[in-house]
């Protein structure tokens, strides 16, 4: 019924304005081999979608594109599979509307 | 780094933080606000609409200064499926008042301004600076806060938490529980910029009139949400939200569905044409009244959607925001002037007056609510809606069928998939849960 438009996120994210904390990323995903439910659900809901598999199947995290909501601290770190923190003071998005 | 002492230290400069801040400044409390964001206002995300009778209790006369967008005089609730829209629009010339009732805003300028009050009342506001930890002593009582700009404790006799919906001081240091799945929703965002006049002309305005749409029905797919259209002056704020769980449980992506949003026909026309100059997500508390952890503390206090105050169901937050970050600062005030230490007994101000104010009685209003849209999502977010929408095409469309006919397949249709039994269920659980 309903037809998934094909959408790019990074077209979104291209509008944001970030001040990137370079070899501090705020949110880190725990060493595993194969990933969780709760982490492969992050793939499918985090809106900037910074989740992504690699080659060898396991969850990788790139926090530069990251919108702060705090959804994947939600579902993924009760069950211990990703650390979540803010950024640093006046890293991260920088919302020019919000 | 800050040697001084502090009456009270407020995290963050939203609604809540901004409004308790402000209230403390004003009573002569001396007041450090500390904000991780380059400037307040630069991490938060709101619809978003302003109610003005809450603001007007923190700085009377805002409407001559606050960088507010247009005055709602239309509401538009829309039921969707598909291809339609069933609409109910409630538009009055009442709302052209001279002090209106709500209006659009965009939070990054408007919290900005916010926030210029709170440092002429007199308040410290720090920005670029993360909380990282609340400092206890060897009674467990909060006393301060660590930053991550080093340089050691702050104290303060109390520390306001307006750390938002995702704020992690509290949660970390016990004191609520972190949000979970089925109590917050995931709202995507988008600004959509175009010349006023067409925005003027396409949502029927004039002048700073301003019209909101929140719409509900297929769009969210069987899940809980709930979209919406506002108009600001020159730009639409677009976005859709739905409850974390479903979101994990369905697999469907926040950004697919602000799409497909989008490409609705009865949303497409309004936003054609527009340049997008923002992409935005935010969590929402919608646990409701059930949700709301403890408020207070020995040396602490929680406010705004850190303590989930949001009713979802009248789209209201930021106003419950404002009101309980101005009461518990009322409460601290009160406890300051009368020499009193800000014990968790003495802080118990803060429950009592907020359970006086609309906040916690509208709350306890739809106290069941949240679960019954929860786990009848499939029912009221798509059936129903489908339903509806085939039955006001089969009332509409002439083709010469005989009437009695028609409404014989319309309660045909809705009895083949609900049941009476279903359909009378779902009535009388919506009415309970609305009482």
């Amino acid at each position: 019924m309903n037809v998934e438009p094909s959408v790019r996120v990074e077209d979104k994210l291209y509008y944001n304005r970030y001040l990137v904390d370079i070899g501090h990323p705020h949110v880190k995903v725990r060493a595993h081999t194969t990933p969780s439910a709760e982490l492969l659900a992050l793939l499918k809901v985090c809106p900037a979608r910074c989740y992504e598999l690699n080659d060898n199947g396991q969850v990788e995290v790139t926090v530069d594109g990251c919108i702060e909501c705090g959804t994947c601290r939600v579902i993924a770190e009760p069950t211990g599979d990703i650390q979540w923190s803010h950024p640093r003071g006046g890293y991260g998005v920088l919302f020019k509307f919000g | 780094m800050i040697e001084e002492r502090f009456d009270a230290i407020v995290v963050g400069a939203g609604m809540a933080g901004n409004a308790a801040a402000l209230t403390m400044a004003k009573r002569g409390l001396k007041v450090l606000q500390l904000e991780r964001g380059e400037y307040p206002g630069s991490k938060n995300v709101q619809g978003a609409i302003l109610y003005a009778d809450m603001m007007e209790r923190l700085i009377p006369e805002f409407r001559e200064e606050a960088p507010l967008e247009r005055h709602l005089v239309e509401q538009r609730f829309w039921l969707l499926d598909d291809r339609s829209h069933v609409g109910m629009h409630y538009r009055s010339d009442d709302f052209n008042e001279e002090r209106p009732n709500r209006y659009t805003i965009i939070r990054a300028p408007f919290d900005k301004w916010f926030s210029s009050k709170v440092r002429e009342a007199g308040a410290t506001v720090l920005c670029e600076t993360t909380v990282t930890e609340l400092v206890r002593d060897d009674r467990e009582r909060v006393v301060g806060v660590r930053t991550d700009r080093g340089g050691g404790e702050i104290h303060a006799d109390v520390v306001v938490l307006a750390e938002g919906v995702n704020g992690l001081l509290g949660t970390r240091a016990g004191l609520r529980a972190r949000p979970t799945p089925n109590n917050v929703a995931l709202a995507v965002k988008e600004m959509h910029f175009l010349p006023r006049e067409t925005i003027e002309a396409r949502f029927n305005l004039k002048g700073d009139e301003g019209v909101v749409i929140e719409a509900a029905g297929t769009i969210s797919r069987g899940m809980t949400g709930m979209g919406f259209v506002y108009a600001n002056k020159e730009c639409i704020s677009v976005g859709i939200g739905c409850l974390v769980a479903d979101f994990q449980r369905t697999g469907q992506t926040p950004y697919g569905m602000l799409d497909h949003f989008k490409q609705h026909p009865s949303v497409a026309p309004l936003i054609a044409g527009s340049e997008i100059k923002e992409y935005a997500a935010h969590l929402i508390p919608e646990g409701g009244y059930k949700a709301i952890p403890q408020l207070y503390g020995d040396g602490w206090v929680v406010v705004g959607d850190a303590a989930q105050l949001n009713n979802a169901i009248h789209r209201e937050g930021s106003n419950l925001a404002m009101t309980s970050g101005r009461i518990a600062a009322e409460a601290i005030a009160e406890m300051k002037s009368r020499r009193e230490p800000m014990t968790a007994k003495n802080l118990s101000l803060y429950r009592k007056m907020l359970a006086d104010s609309f906040v916690i009685k509208d709350l306890k209003k739809y106290k069941d609510l949240p679960m019954l849209m929860h786990t009848h999502s499939q029912n009221f977010f798509l059936t129903y809606p489908q339903l509806i929408s085939k039955a006001m095409q089969n009332f509409v469309r002439v083709d010469g069928t005989p009437k009695l006919e028609k409404e014989k397949a319309t309660l045909k249709s809705f009895v083949k998939a609900r049941s009476w039994r279903g359909l009378i269920g779902d009535a009388s659980r919506f009415a309970r849960a609305w009482r």
